[in-house]
């Protein structure tokens, strides 16, 4: 393989991880605070078609983006109204919510689609982006791209320095502790439920608007669950979500490159790969039970509910 | 002089109970004030109301001679009240300065606040080290961290629910030292408890609640514990009849030469435990918790199972390889400490709960249950037991703490078990409760079984129990004859020093 | 004002209005929904939930529905019970079609009675070898079964794209994604003269009577509970919790292999690259709204039914679009985990809205 190619891999790889990027961070911040919110593929999913409405109708894809994260936190919003307030099962709430999803998006569609969009034009960063290799690798992408980097930087910073972050994580490991400290639980779990629903909606909008702008039922194919996957796999670590993103982002091209070889593979086998790479992970970093337990925050998927 | 703290009428009103029921306290800058009272009296609910963690439904509150209303902790912090909780509110994933940080309201720089631990924790003869992670402290220390935690504010008023739980006679000293020196300086405290000497020692006045109400105020140094115990339950103390047969000498549970490195990572290792249970006795475990117990009682239950069948007999057939069912066919039973959610399953009846162990009553046939014979099981349970209770189909969780241990012991007792473990028996139970089920482990002993209780209360073991060993960082002394030892030998084991063998290496605040 | 206030104990009543209260919630919902669509609300509810069961084949077609729904959901509860979350009950589905219907192409020839048997038994294995997968993974490796049944979702509907596009396609089938149609002896026979109603159905009640001695009879049953509820009491007590997981995981990974093939022998009768049209999501919503109950799962999986078939009717009839059908059954569930709350909870006239809580 020349390096030509393996460095147009690499950036196509950056852009197919993108969704992965916002929706696993968003979803890691949610289960920091003590919730396992299973709808992200759901969220993902009206995220992606309420964004390209947006887009479609106004062109504008500051439009499209806020249109997409309102969208996910408005899903996100029924799921926390379910789990914080009437503490009902994340499991089941999760599942609902995935499931309201698909359907609600495929009702929205309806009339879209058969449209397609520009896209979103890249936007090489000046001087940087004449680098050779670094330049194509890092600073010639769009701007939702350079967004969800900036998002990682931004996650990482809050998380581990700054007093809220503390509070967060502190928050997931003990929620009683929290609140005999006069935190609000509730009111502080349903931020990061919000937080992560506006980051996949926003995940949705890359994947409509920007990664193959146009709108197709179920267009997410999997790519909300992969992302709880991914959290689990980067054993809730912003970085090793951005590592894990990435290297989901190259499984994916890799598909169409093998076909491009003229390796003569059926294209359902290679469509699998992501699944199966999935599960492979899944088994690879929860065999060690250690790792998880000191890593996950203690409550999650636990209802809490202060008496008082 | 004004009282620091004030409370007139203050009243909580749950939708089954009233916790508490126009209480009326007050209490002066520099005093020790006993807030006393049976589990359940409604202590810990007075004191969430002054911390502002539970909203009163009437009352009033005067801070200073200020009528105040407590909106949430961190009202109550700039206030200057400062609670140490008795299930802690630690976060155990993180450092001792991160979790003082997060109780500390104004923003502060973590290595500022670590230099401040360190002082002040040496200051108060409490010595702590700051960048330590929580869950390696041991119970006494995580302790520390939640009363240097309080400190740090500055207090004024300082509540503290059933400190010294978790304490040897010998740290129960040093920490009241460091009360009476608060006190000293001005700092009013409450303390909670239901250990009468303790408050005899420590306190200048006592609230004495019983069912939610006020029903005295005392002068402890002028009471008896007798006296104090009257206005805390109504009635003169009940004694266990011990009409002590010979011990017998046949033993029953055999541990040989047990080691075993935890499985968890905030665990115990258990370090060369040898121990035998004989026929006919009651051998009781003394230690402060997380030294090895919670170790040292899943493997004797079969919830963790050993490779070699040796290391434990019962009744001489090697069983360290079986698990819990298996080692209940060979007689034994076993009462855990977590009532609800491993001794019993919330949201099942109580018919339904005396299944989980008593199946092998002839309550399954050909893979179906058979409901009529566990009701049945049940009433017999509820009857022998003076379970207080609804009806036997009511869910368990319906009941309360003393009835549920009173119906768990009971499930297991009934079986007739050659072996009965068991573990804090009476831990957070009414004084009725607890009487009911120590007279019950007795009367099982002298039927000739085998009892190994765990217990953190000295007191009780050394009313039910014919020898004593102590685990201390998961190493096991000899056993000793009740009669042949004290509270101040059994203490000083608690704290590591063995007799005749090189001490365990001290846990202390690493400062 | 209301106040929320905590019960003294769970209500047995709303345990079973609740999911009565969480239906009625959804026809309102769906009233409002076609109102906004600008469909006149009173024929548009009558052309969703009405008219598609106003006669004898309408009921067949009920039944049709509820037939692949009962059976996985009652197989789906014995997991739920569990706390084991098999959301894979679609691949397992598949699978159960592709194994069963490979068996019919095969055996394209065979004219006997025992073909059929033969098929569900391979279905009902390849559901179980399907389900299996996430069980092992769970057991041995500790790794999630709600993502790893999940992604074989994806994975069986892959395998069966590419089975039917190559190996079992129909030679003289022009090139279409599918298989020769099954033999007579490869087919469910109808049930009722004048409706499509076969002896699949016969097949489901017999899994959900099976179900229901499993769950509310036997010792199995109550060990499955005892481990949902309190896992560390199932430890406690000495049940076997990988055992129990495999029971939860291979039960659901039966019904829903079974269901596969009575799908592919009954209604379609050949292999397509879709075999179902989400019923191994829909069943999740099915033990749910049955309380994991056999006998609510039969009433459920009629609801969930008759969502299908109005979906149905009402792009016929109403030109309604069909994905109504899925924000249907989302609202569904949305209603029956919020009307839960009820249970706990009740709602007395008082000062305060926080009430018992804050």
């Amino acid at each position: 393989m020349n390096g030509h190619l393996l460095l147009e891999i690499l950036v196509a790889a950056i852009g197919a991880g993108t969704p992965f990027v916002y929706a696993a961070l968003g979803e890691l911040v949610t289960e920091k605070s003590g919730v396992l919110n299973l709808g992200v593929e759901g969220m993902m999913l009206v995220g992606a078609i309420c964004g390209f409405i947006g887009m479609a109708k106004t062109g504008s894809l500051l439009v499209a983006v806020l249109a997409g994260m309102g969208a996910g936190m408005a899903m996100a919003l029924i799921f926390g109204v379910l789990t914080l307030t009437l503490m009902a099962n994340q499991v089941a709430s999760g599942l609902a919510l995935t499931i309201f999803g698909v359907g609600l998006s495929a009702f929205l569609g309806l009339t879209y689609t058969s449209i397609a969009l520009p896209g979103v034009p890249a936007l090489p960063i000046p001087w940087l982006s004449d680098i050779p290799v670094l330049g194509p690798l890092l600073f010639s992408h769009d701007i939702l791209i350079y967004g969800s980097i900036l998002l990682y930087a931004a996650i990482s910073g809050f998380l581990y320095r700054t007093r809220a972050g503390l509070i967060l994580r502190g928050l997931g490991e003990a929620p009683e502790s929290a609140h005999a400290l006069g935190y609000n639980v509730i009111g502080i779990r349903y931020l990061a439920v919000l937080f992560g629903g506006a980051m996949a909606g926003l995940a949705g909008v890359y994947l409509s608007v920007a990664y193959t702008p146009m709108w197709v039922e179920g267009m997410t194919a999997g790519r909300g669950w992969v992302s709880l996957a991914l959290v689990v796999f980067a054993t809730w670590r912003p970085s090793r979500v951005m590592l894990g993103a990435y290297l989901f982002g190259g499984i994916t091209i890799l598909q169409f490159h093998i076909q491009g070889f003229g390796i003569d593979i059926p294209s359902q086998l290679l469509s699998m790969l992501p699944y199966l790479a999935t599960i492979a992970v899944l088994v690879l970093i929860s065999r060690n039970r250690q790792t998880i337990r000191l890593h996950s925050p203690a409550s999650l998927g636990i209802p809490y509910h202060p008496q008082s | 002089m004004t009282p620091r703290l004030q409370l007139e009428g203050m009243t909580k009103v749950y939708p089954s109970v009233t916790a508490c029921d126009r209480i009326d306290l007050s209490i002066m800058p520099g005093e020790i004030h006993a807030v006393l009272g049976e589990n359940g009296a409604g202590k810990s609910t007075l004191m969430k109301m002054i911390y502002g963690v539970i909203r009163p439904d009437a009352g009033h509150i005067l801070w200073n001679g200020e009528p105040v209303v407590i909106r949430n902790p961190a009202h109550a912090r700039r206030l200057g009240i400062g609670m140490v909780f008795q299930h802690f509110s630690l976060f155990e994933t993180l450092t001792v300065t991160e979790n003082i940080a997060l109780a500390m309201d104004g923003r502060c720089r973590a290595d500022r606040l670590a230099g401040r631990i360190r002082t002040v924790s040496e200051q108060y003869g409490l010595p702590l080290d700051p960048n330590r992670l929580v869950h390696s402290l041991s119970v006494g220390i995580r302790q520390r961290v939640e009363i240097i935690r309080c400190l740090l504010q500055e207090p004024k008023l300082l509540i503290m629910d059933e400190p010294t739980s978790v304490l040897t006679p010998q740290a129960v000293r040093t920490m009241f030292d460091t009360l009476r020196r608060l006190a000293d300086e001005g700092c009013s405290i409450l303390y909670i408890s239901h250990k009468l000497d303790e408050i005899m020692a420590l306190c200048h006045r006592a609230t004495i609640i019983r069912g939610g109400r006020v029903t005295g105020t005392a002068d402890p140094a002028g009471e008896t514990a007798a006296s104090l115990a009257r206005m805390m339950t109504g009635h003169d103390l009940p004694r266990c009849a011990q009409d002590r047969p010979a011990p017998g000498t046949q033993p029953c549970l055999e541990i040989h030469r047990l080691s075993r490195k935890a499985e968890d990572q905030f665990g115990t290792d258990l370090d060369d435990i040898s121990l035998t249970v004989n026929r006919g006795e009651i051998l009781g475990i003394a230690g402060i918790s997380g030294n090895g117990q919670q170790e040292l009682l899943r493997v004797l239950s079969g919830e963790q199972r050993l490779d070699t069948p040796e290391t434990i007999t019962i009744n001489g057939q090697p069983a360290a390889h079986l698990g819990p069912a298996e080692r209940r066919g060979l007689g034994l039973a076993f009462v855990p400490e977590e009532r609800i959610g491993r001794g019993a399953v919330p949201g099942l009846s109580l018919t339904e709960n005396v299944v989980l162990t008593a199946h092998r009553m002839g309550m399954v046939r050909h893979g179906l249950l058979c409901m009529e014979r566990a009701a049945a099981y049940a009433r017999n349970c509820v009857r022998s037991f003076a379970v207080r209770c609804g009806s036997i189909n009511d869910p368990v969780n319906s009941l309360s703490g003393g009835n549920m241990q009173k119906f768990i012991t009971g499930r297991e007792i009934l079986q007739n078990p050659a072996l009965l473990i068991a573990s804090q028996p009476t831990w957070g139970v009414d004084v009725g409760a607890a009487n009911v089920i120590r007279q019950a482990i007795i009367g099982l002993r002298n039927r000739g079984t085998a009892v190994l209780v765990i217990s953190e209360e000295l007191d009780e073991l050394f009313e039910i129990c014919d020898r004593l060993v102590v685990i201390a960082g998961g190493r096991l002394t000899p056993p000793v004859p009740v009669a042949a030892t004290d509270r101040e030998e059994i203490g000083l084991w608690m704290g590591g020093m063995f007799p005749d063998r090189p001490a365990v290496p001290q846990e202390a605040g690493h400062a | 004002m209301l106040r929320i206030e905590a019960r003294p104990g769970p209500s047995k009543t709303m345990r079973y209005l609740s999911p009565l209260i969480a239906a009625l919630l959804m026809l309102v919902s769906g009233l409002v929904i076609f109102t906004l669509l600008g469909k006149d609300p009173g024929r548009a509810f009558h052309a969703f939930f009405v008219e598609p069961v106003n006669d004898l084949y309408g009921i067949g077609e009920l039944l049709i529905k509820a037939s692949p729904l009962m059976l996985i959901g009652t197989g789906l509860a014995v997991g739920f019970r569990a706390s084991i979350w098999n959301i894979g009950a679609e691949g397992q589905l598949t699978v159960g079609a592709i194994c069963g219907g490979t068996v019919a192409i095969w055996l394209a020839q065979v004219q006997a009675g025992w073909l059929l048997p033969l098929m569900i038994l391979c279905g009902g294995l390849g559901g179980m070898l399907w389900a299996a997968i996430p069980a092992l993974l769970r057991t041995r490796f500790h790794a999630n079964e709600i993502l790893v049944s999940l992604m074989l979702n994806y994975v069986a509907i892959l395998l069966l794209a590419l089975l039917v596009h190559g190996p079992l396609r129909d030679p003289e089938g022009y090139g279409f994604p599918q298989s020769i149609l099954f033999g007579e002896a490869a087919t469910l026979p109808v049930l009722v003269e004048g409706t499509r109603l076969h002896a699949g159905v016969l097949v489901s009640l017999a899994g959900v009577l099976a179900g229901w001695i499993l769950l509310e009879k036997s010792f199995l049953g109550y060990q499955i509970r005892v481990a949902g509820l309190a896992g560390r009491a199932a430890d406690y007590a000495g049940f076997d919790r990988s055992r129990l997981i495999w029971t939860g995981m291979l039960a659901g990974g039966l019904a829903a292999g079974i269901a596969g093939v009575l799908e592919v022998a009954g209604p379609i009768g050949q292999l397509i690259d879709s075999v179902s049209p989400g019923y191994g999501y829909a069943a999740i919503i099915v033990a749910f709204v049955g309380r994991l109950h056999p006998g609510g799962i039969v009433l459920a999986s009629l609801l969930m039914a008759l969502l299908y078939l109005g979906g149905e009717s009402g792009q016929m009839n109403l030109d309604l679009p069909a994905a109504v059908t899925g924000i249907f059954q989302g609202l569904l569930l949305f209603y029956l985990l919020a009307a839960d709350f009820l249970i706990n909870y009740r709602l007395v006239p008082g000062r305060r809205a926080t009430g018992g809580r804050q």
